[in-house]
């Protein structure tokens, strides 16, 4: 194969990214359910500034689990409907290399959107600007491991009712660490404390993501075709 | 590079009821298998199965090269071209880019029949060329560049079909083929699977209508 043609898995993730921006609809809708729900708060939890700032990085946080969660649900299923999963099994990519770079291109066209709007949130409701950064990083990691442990139940919810549900159901016990370290190195960096404990165990974490979710998610899939 | 296709005692089941039993058959280079028999028979699975979507209730189905066998996984990996009735094809990207992105997944084979010049892949502007070719051979060149949503269904089809001739791969799985398309269609692209034949490839097709290429008949009853 020569260098200047890109390799089948590479051709996956670009066609992937460019699918997700054409229809506008998946990093738009994640992006605009993002700033929705933040712009809600201050009408529900009340406007007082100091009782917003003390909520506003675990919100900012939180909502950004809901908003990649609430994407993930046509991670797969398009091409599990339209029969594109038929043909992509039949590459010579085994599924579990599918799912692993489907999940990544699902990070960097939704994940990483939503990662820089966190911190923009966070501030905008009144936490401290010294957050912005850790929050960022913690909000980039974080996507990550949801993109990835989503795509586990994902795989595992296709062709079932109500997928979206089975979804949530599924990986939500996963999703636990990430938001406990993740609002943890938040909290840390709004008080002016140590933020990188919490942040590198985000990081361990969303690596062992990275490395193990991709072959239940394969296994998912070739369950799927089935 | 397969060279032999074959089921022994085969058995599929679909939505917990048997589909058939005790199906064998053997397809050789050059050779063509007309899947028939009624809706319902089970035709669409045994092609699923051969393509390892489905999992046979009993029986093997084995691929061999001029080597001697074949580990299942890798035929199906480098050497099987899968025609569906859902083809896969993305409604908001053009028909090029759909067909350049479905050639680099299948890729090429990499043992090529001998004596196939067959499209050569040295480099970006040979390979456009390629699939420049492969558009005109289904009357798609005009199209190019439309969204794969605005073409008709028959045009969808022959873009579809297109990936048989993107990439080389010997076995063609084809559900329906013919399906949508109008009669000189049908011939051109019977003059495809004829060529295909040719140079040594093995076809399976369901059909209801009959191919028009010479091919042995495999009749599927309901059990």
């Amino acid at each position: 194969m020569s260098a200047r043609r890109p390799t089948p898995l590479l051709a996956l993730f670009l066609r992937d990214m460019q699918l997700a921006w054409a229809g506008g609809g998946g990093p738009l809708l994640a992006g605009a359910f993002y700033l929705g729900v933040a712009a809600l708060v201050p009408l529900s939890a009340g406007a007082s500034p100091e009782r917003l700032a003390a909520v506003a990085p675990g919100l900012a946080w939180l909502v950004l689990a809901l908003a990649s969660l609430l994407s993930l649900e046509r991670l797969f299923e398009p091409d599990w409907e339209d029969g594109a999963l038929d043909l992509l099994a039949q590459g010579r990519a085994p599924l579990a290399a599918v799912a692993a770079v489907k999940a990544a291109a699902h990070w960097c066209a939704t994940g990483a959107p939503l990662a820089l709007l966190a911190p923009a949130a966070a501030v905008a409701l009144g936490a401290p600007v010294r957050i912005a950064g850790p929050m960022l990083a913690a909000a980039l990691l974080g996507g990550l491991a949801f993109a990835y442990l989503g795509a586990i139940g994902a795989a595992l919810s296709l062709g079932a009712r109500r997928g979206g549900l089975l979804i949530a159901v599924l990986v939500l016990p996963l999703l636990v660490p990430p938001v406990i370290f993740g609002a943890a190195a938040v909290e840390a960096a709004a008080h002016g404390g140590p933020w990188l404990p919490s942040l590198a165990l985000l990081a361990a974490y969303a690596l062992l993501a990275v490395a193990a979710a991709p072959f239940a998610a394969g296994a998912g899939l070739r369950n799927a075709l089935g | 590079m397969i060279t032999a296709v074959s089921a022994e005692a085969l058995a599929l089941d679909r939505g917990g009821r048997r589909l058939f039993e005790d199906l064998s058959f053997h397809l050789r280079p050059g050779e063509a298998i007309a899947l028939t028999g009624p809706n319902g028979a089970g035709k669409t699975s045994l092609l699923r199965a051969i393509a390892g979507l489905l999992r046979p209730a009993a029986g093997q189905i084995r691929f061999a090269s001029a080597q001697g066998p074949i580990e299942a996984d890798e035929a199906r990996a480098s050497a099987l071209h899968w025609l569906g009735s859902a083809d896969g094809l993305k409604g908001s990207r053009t028909a090029a880019a759909e067909l350049r992105f479905w050639s680099e997944w299948t890729g090429e084979s990499p043992v090529r029949l001998s004596g196939r010049g067959g499209p050569e892949r040295s480099g970006p502007e040979r390979e456009r060329t390629t699939l420049d070719s492969v558009l005109d051979a289904l009357g798609l060149t005009s199209h190019a560049h439309t969204e794969v949503r605005r073409l008709s269904t028959g045009q969808r089809r022959r873009l579809a079909l297109a990936r048989l001739l993107a990439s080389f791969r010997p076995l063609w799985l084809l559900d329906e083929p013919l399906a949508p398309l109008d009669a000189r269609w049908r011939t051109r692209v019977g003059e495809m699977m004829h060529a295909h034949l040719d140079e040594g490839g093995l076809i399976i097709a369901a059909v209801h209508d009959t191919l028009p290429i010479g091919a042995r008949e495999l009749r599927l009853e309901p059990a």
